[in-house]
């Protein structure tokens, strides 16, 4: 690692205190991203799901209906 | 007022609209916050000088106050969405309200831990119970209570609801956080940004701070769009342009 990079990782002695506020920024800032969109998904999925069970239940219906007639 | 902006803003407040409005708009957002975001890095840990008091310790304030501000822009939007939607009992303006509050509350948080990790070195403790410090605790607490109350509810509306009443009462604490520095005598120091009159900082290190400023900005809008997105499907799920988008999302 060339010395100009060393010192700037080095911050002037306050490494340990100023790298660890950027770190928190961008996690923090990086699960409010992606935490709605898991459960988006999610919720996508779930509701494919309960449209899925009404078509089957209705196609049931239907059959049951016309055989008993 | 021109007569098709109430128009415009009565369209916009439709959930299928405003989904699709979110949904164009989002990337955009998230584009500028970033290129900005890594310009004001850049400017702030490479090219500004260190300080001649702090050394390089200093750095924390090109987050540290970008996210403060954060913290109490936001509590006002969703103050004044909590107030449209107990008014006219708008349902966008519920999501909305709603929505700010997980990204208030990460501001927030962001805003205690790096002041802890700046304070340690330059005030030799990591926390005291001052008035801005104090004020700011109260801040993140009044939006988790706003998370909790919305959740615990059985009817999501009637939560919001409740929540956006909650949220509005704790608006009071908004200028006390802001101007605590100046009604107390604390350890926090006063305002070195002024909007009227001169700054008292260099302006090698108030440029990457105003542009961290506007990228922070950009990516509220973007996480409140994709919150609001996310938040109109599970409250509209039973309608039809909910379950197109299922199918449609099925698909691709």
């Amino acid at each position: 690692m060339s010395p100009s990079l060393q010192s700037f990782f080095a911050m002037g002695g306050y490494a340990a205190y100023v790298w660890p506020a950027y770190g928190v920024f961008f996690v923090v800032l990086l699960v409010d991203w992606l935490a709605p969109q898991y459960r988006r998904r999610r919720l996508l999925r779930e509701l494919r799901g309960r449209m899925a069970r009404q078509e089957a239940r209705k196609e049931r219906n239907h059959r049951h209906s016309a055989a008993s007639t | 007022m021109a007569n098709w902006i109430p128009l415009w803003l009565h369209k916009l407040s439709s959930p299928p609209v405003f989904y699709r409005f979110a949904g164009r708009w989002r990337p955009w957002a998230i584009a500028l916050a970033l290129v900005l975001g890594i310009v004001a890095l850049y400017g702030g840990l490479v090219l500004a000088p260190p300080d001649y008091q702090q050394g390089d310790d200093y750095r924390i304030i090109f987050i540290h106050v970008p996210c403060a501000w954060m913290s109490l822009f936001v509590y006002a939007i969703m103050g004044v969405a909590s107030f449209i939607a107990l008014v006219w009992r708008i349902k966008l303006a519920e999501v909305v309200a709603m929505a700010s509050a997980p990204i208030g509350a990460s501001f927030t948080f962001i805003t205690l831990v790096t002041g802890s990790l700046w304070g340690a070195r330059m005030w030799g403790t990591w926390w005291t119970w001052d008035a801005r410090l104090t004020s700011e605790l109260v801040l993140l607490f009044l939006y988790l209570g706003v998370i909790a109350l919305c959740h615990s509810f059985e009817d999501r509306r009637q939560g919001a609801r409740t929540a956006a009443f909650l949220a509005l009462i704790g608006i009071v604490n908004v200028p006390i956080v802001e101007f605590s520095v100046n009604w107390w005598n604390t350890l926090h120091q006063g305002s070195t940004i002024r909007l009227l009159g001169p700054s008292s900082i260099a302006p090698s290190m108030i440029w990457p701070l105003l542009t961290m400023t506007v990228a922070t900005k950009s990516y509220y809008i973007a996480s409140l769009f994709g919150r609001t997105r996310t938040d109109l499907l599970a409250l509209e799920s039973g309608k039809d342009w909910v379950r197109q988008i299922a199918e449609n999302e099925a698909r691709a």
